[in-house]
């Protein structure tokens, strides 16, 4: 029984009123067709009694109150899903804009998802080596978390995702089994041009699934962006086996959509007009990261926010470091010093990589050394806060040390070239390094065992490595 | 009259989330428990006028249409408490998840019909009393072994008493079997099965509350001696993302010695909760030799699960709480994390369309705090026993501002205040607790029990140790400034002595085997050896020795790291190091 719907009552920003409708289910489809032949998509947000609420992906503008013809689709929105998807790109709201016709669905499903159970769940273990010292030694990206990148304007978080995607190697698997689903919400064109190319330059492009939401693109389209790209991963990673990265940009640009949304709708705003839902909506998204019992396959999360005004207890940012396993933190003041990438020490943080490390692993002293990284790096924020009062000249030797060691440590761990992929073991050898640059006794994370394992051969190593270059340097100059 | 009533169906008239609306019925009760939809949805009745009835729906609510039926139950929002609630795993509404995953796979499917508790397991009960026996509210009438280690009673429902007028004898039961059949004043008869219902939202009744004077041991030495909880005690754990709460929460719940944990993962990560699942049952508990979910209860309402059976899932935990309490249990609940609690009644009051208080949290976010937190406490019960529960919440304020309505209002209804810092937990120091900013109320009320079965050193030890502490961090105010080069060498003392306290006593390594739980008798000694190389060290800068020579001696970094090197079993080590402590500095002197 299909009953064209003809005008509406009442347009509100993106939503319309439709009355005396009959057999409107929550959430259910509709299509809304203009009298100048062009077709736009929505979907029941509210019923009361026969008065229906509509939202429409494309905007309102041109409705009038009787120039259209709204007819219910009877099911919630649905996604088509193939193995064809690969390689493919579409809108925000999963049609194919690439121009190599529709997809022939294998099964449609309903982009809102259902929860994962969370007795179904396997605890992700296995680690992702991104060849990235930073991430990899003190924030390690597991396979199944969801790791976001809390990033401001202008800074290089979309380098750093592209480097991410394109190093990441799973320990135990040949790579073939790989693939990125990439969501872009609200992004500017250049990058998701930038994406693409880089994802063709580095030849992944058939392993790729781009949503695109570009800024210019209906802004209600963007809240279905990243459930259609999600829903694409779980159809990769459950029933196709595979490993998923999921790369989302910008969480930001979604969270305001939503917002225009939510006051549209006339809803109480919660912190900074965002809705009181905020918390909830973030989370169906982020929380379809995981890996399931039964399964060899697995989603893992990349979402990237640039925190307006870097202020991270900003609600986006706020909210999504209490769902995610971790965050990522990109820091000014380090980008404009031209360290690359910015990784923000102190702040990030990778809760599942206690249980992802270690023997049988990485390696037995990687728990001790990063404890110890950090430990000593928070000293250099005391000793140079404390310098910037002072003067360096001022400070105790040990203070000294500590920021001789800071500089090394920023100059050479955290800074690494674009096309620079460094081993887990370079990574960490590299770390013992920089600790000799520190006295033994002031590294009180570790029991004297591994610093007698880890600790003295790295200071021969560098001692050795000091004889070479000074030789090297008066060979020069003979 | 009654089938004509029956006629008159209810159906959905507005669905906005997952609220929905039913007009022009007046069979409702408010917080009744109802069916919702073609599906029987589980939903409760929060509003009721003359022309609407308001219901939240603990599911998805996508698909549903005006028209369907919605049923009353006739009763509040209950959960069944009966054996088998141990060793299991639940949603918001107690639901069994393993059930659901076998019924619906791993994706949560709606309108689940599984029951509470295995209805098909037997339990091998003994009766405990005979028939002519008069019984009244919460008296055991039966027990069996629910777990190895746990032994279930079956109680009289708090409210019905009556005389017993026939008992079936020992043996094999299902859970929802007659055992004893009870006739009630007005000649009644109540079958007595090994379960009952109970209204989540109503406390369960106890004879009296007790004054709380015994702690309860977490085996974290921040904890244990700085900023200790008792038995019946409520505690908030606020801190920003990254600052440790859920590890925190975790260590209690592995090492704190309560007789039952019951574990709420209140809106957090589905990750978490099946690491909880497998570290749990992998973990053996010391006491009994049994793995640690022979007496742990999990409630697991992750982000992504609906907001509605979120906010229900606290009362869930804490009803479940208080029936093993009235068995005579010490049980301790660990909510993680009550902000996202308090979100969800912010989200169904918003749909609601209530009138917003503070950050748009409803009005009643105090008076529902404080009806949480008031459901903890040592207590009496009907049948005589004597049980407690503690409440320890987990709070998340935005924007990690501790000003902010939910840390506000939790702190005024909490006794302990354990508050999590970002600098700490930045320098990867865990459990990232301030010693300034947290406090404990019950810090002297449990100086009696310290003393009985520690000692009366033991509360000497930690009022020092208290007392270096906070002139450290009055002293740091100064070297943040200048530096600590020109302290005079007594007060760079001070800061030493501070540090081996910071790094080898309040922080706590939870990965290492010895030093995940540490007991009384250790903190105690540990407390002894720092007390004791600060009083000798001090004397002897007061003779002129400079205080370089004393740490060129290495007894502070060897402090430090007693912790290690001292295995939990053998306190007797510490005697040698406190003769090493001697030594090594009347060595100074003489030289």
């Amino acid at each position: 029984m299909l009953i064209d719907y003809i005008g509406v009552k009442e347009i509100n920003g993106s939503l319309i009123v439709l009355d005396d409708v009959e057999d409107a289910s929550f959430e259910e489809m509709v299509e809304i067709r203009l009298d100048d032949g062009s077709i736009r998509q929505g979907r029941v947000v509210q019923i009361d009694g026969k008065r229906v609420v509509i939202q429409v992906f494309e905007g309102t503008r041109g409705i009038s109150l009787n120039n259209t013809r709204t007819r219910l689709k009877g099911h919630p929105m649905e996604l088509a899903l193939s193995p064809e998807i690969l390689g493919r790109v579409f809108d925000g709201s999963g049609r194919p804009i690439d121009g190599l016709g529709d997809i022939y669905p294998v099964r449609r499903a309903d982009i809102n998802g259902s929860p994962i159970n969370p007795v179904s769940r396997i605890y992700p273990r296995n680690y992702i080596n991104t060849g990235i010292s930073s991430i990899d030694t003190l924030m390690t990206l597991i396979r199944g978390q969801k790791l976001p990148i809390f990033s401001g304007s202008g800074m290089k978080h979309n380098e750093l995702a592209v480097q991410i995607a394109r190093q990441a190697r799973i320990s135990d698997d040949g790579g073939d089994n790989f693939c990125i689903v990439f969501a872009a919400m609200g992004a500017k064109n250049d990058v998701a041009e930038y994406f693409r190319r880089s994802f063709d330059e580095s030849g992944v492009l058939q392993r790729v699934v781009m949503f695109l939401n570009l800024s210019n693109d209906p802004i209600i389209e963007r809240i279905l962006t990243p459930r259609c790209a999600l829903t694409a991963a779980e159809y990769l990673a459950f029933e196709l086996n595979m490993h998923v990265l999921v790369i989302m940009t910008d969480m930001t640009s979604y969270a305001e959509a939503l917002r225009e949304f939510s006051s549209s709708k006339g809803e109480i705003p919660g912190r900074k007009g965002y809705p009181g839902y905020l918390y909830s909506d973030l989370a169906a998204l982020y929380e379809r990261a995981g890996m399931i019992e039964g399964h060899t396959g697995s989603v893992t999360q990349i979402p990237i926010l640039t925190m307006p005004n870097d202020d991270v207890t900003h609600p986006v940012p706020d909210l999504t470091g209490y769902i995610t396993e971790g965050q990522i933190v990109l820091d000014r003041t380090m980008d404009n010093s031209g360290i690359y990438p910015p990784v923000s020490v102190l702040p990030s943080l990778s809760r599942l990589m206690k249980d992802g490390i270690g023997k049988g692993f990485t390696r037995e002293d990687h728990a001790d050394l990063s404890n110890q990284l950090f430990a000593a790096y928070a000293q250099v924020m005391d000793a140079r806060s404390l310098a910037s009062v002072i003067g360096e000249e001022e400070l105790s030797p040990v203070d000294k040390q500590y920021m001789e060691f800071g500089r090394l440590f920023e100059q050479k761990f955290i800074s690494q070239g674009f096309t620079e992929n460094r081993t887990i073991q370079e990574s960490l050898d590299l770390g013992w390094e920089l600790l000799t640059a520190l006295p033994r006794e002031q590294l009180d994370r570790v029991d004297d065992a591994t610093l007698d394992a880890y600790y003295e051969p790295a200071k021969k190593r560098v001692a050795s490595k000091t004889v070479q270059n000074s030789t090297a340097g008066e060979e020069k100059e003979g | 009259m009654e089938t004509n009533e029956k006629k008159i169906e209810n159906v959905i008239y507005g669905i906005n989330g997952p609220v929905v609306t039913v007009r022009n019925s007046r069979s409702f009760s408010m917080a009744e428990m109802v069916h919702v939809g073609k599906e029987k949805l589980v939903g409760e009745v929060i509003g009721i006028t003359d022309k609407l009835t308001t219901i939240q729906v603990y599911e998805e609510t996508t698909g549903l249409f005006p028209g369907e039926p919605v049923e009353g139950t006739g009763s509040p929002m209950s959960v069944t408490l009966g054996p088998g609630i141990l060793d299991n795993i639940f949603d918001g509404i107690e639901r069994p998840l393993k059930e659901i995953e076998e019924e619906s796979g791993a994706f949560i499917a709606r309108g689940s019909s599984v029951s509470s508790l295995n209805t098909k397991k037997l339990w091998e009960v003994t009766l405990l009393v005979k028939e002519g026996d008069f019984l009244k509210g919460g008296d055991i009438y039966a027990q069996c072994p629910e777990t190895p280690v746990i032994t279930h009673k079956c109680m009289v429902p708090p409210g019905l008493e009556g005389t017993v007028v026939k008992v079936y004898p020992n043996g094999s039961y299902h859970v929802n079997d007659t055992i004893v059949e009870l006739k009630d004043k007005k000649g009644k008869i109540h079958n007595l099965s090994l379960c009952q219902k109970w209204p989540i939202r109503t406390p369960r009744p106890v004879a009296q509350r007790l004054q709380t004077t015994v702690p309860l041991i977490t085996g974290q030495r921040v904890i244990d001696t700085l900023l200790p909880i008792a038995k019946g005690g409520t505690a908030a754990i606020p801190g920003g993302f990254g600052t440790g709460k859920t590890m925190t929460q975790h260590q209690l719940a592995k090492w704190c010695d309560a007789n039952i944990i019951i574990y709420v993962g209140c809106g957090e990560r589905g990750n978490e909760m099946s690491q909880v699942l497998s570290e749990f049952s992998e973990l053996i508990d010391p006491k009994s030799g049994r793995p640690m979910t022979d007496r742990t209860v999990l409630i697991a309402n992750t982000s992504n699960m609906p907001v509605a059976a979120r906010e229900a899932s606290i009362y869930t935990g804490i009803t479940l709480a208080e029936y093993y309490r009235d068995m005579g249990y010490h049980v301790a609940i660990m909510a993680d994390s009550t902000s996202r609690w308090a979100e969800a009644l912010r989200e169904i009051s918003g749909r609601l369309e209530e009138m917003p208080a503070e950050e748009g949290f409803p009005a009643y976010l105090p008076s529902r705090l404080s009806e949480f937190y008031e459901r903890a406490g040592m207590t009496d019960n009907l049948n005589g026993t004597n049980g407690s529960v503690t409440i320890i919440g987990a709070v998340s304020p935005q924007g990690s501002d501790f000003s902010e309505p939910v840390t506000q209002n939790t702190k005024r209804f909490t006794r302990c205040f354990w508050a999590l810092d970002k600098s700490l937990a930045y320098a990867r120091h865990y459990p990232a607790i301030n010693w300034t900013q947290s406090y404990s109320e019950y810090f002297t009320d449990l100086d009696a029990w310290y003393k009985e079965h520690v000692g009366e050193d033991f509360v000497r030890y930690r009022y020092s140790i208290n007392g270096i502490l906070q002139e450290e961090s009055q002293l740091m105010e100064i070297v943040k400034l200048i530096g600590a080069d020109v302290l005079p060498d007594d007060q760079k003392l001070v800061i030493e002595t501070a540090r081996v306290i910071r790094v080898g006593f309040l922080q706590q390594n939870a990965f290492h085997a010895e030093d995940t739980f540490v007991p009384l008798e250790k903190q105690k000694q540990m407390m002894r050896m720092i007390l004791l190389l600060h009083k000798q060290a001090r004397r002897l800068i007061s003779a002129g020795v400079p205080i370089s020579s004393i740490v060129a001696t290495g007894l502070f970094d060897k402090l430090v790291k007693m912790k290690y090197d001292i295995p939990n079993n053998k306190p007797e080590m510490f005697d040698e190091y406190a003769q090493e402590i001697e030594d090594t500095l009347s060595h100074i002197v003489t030289n």
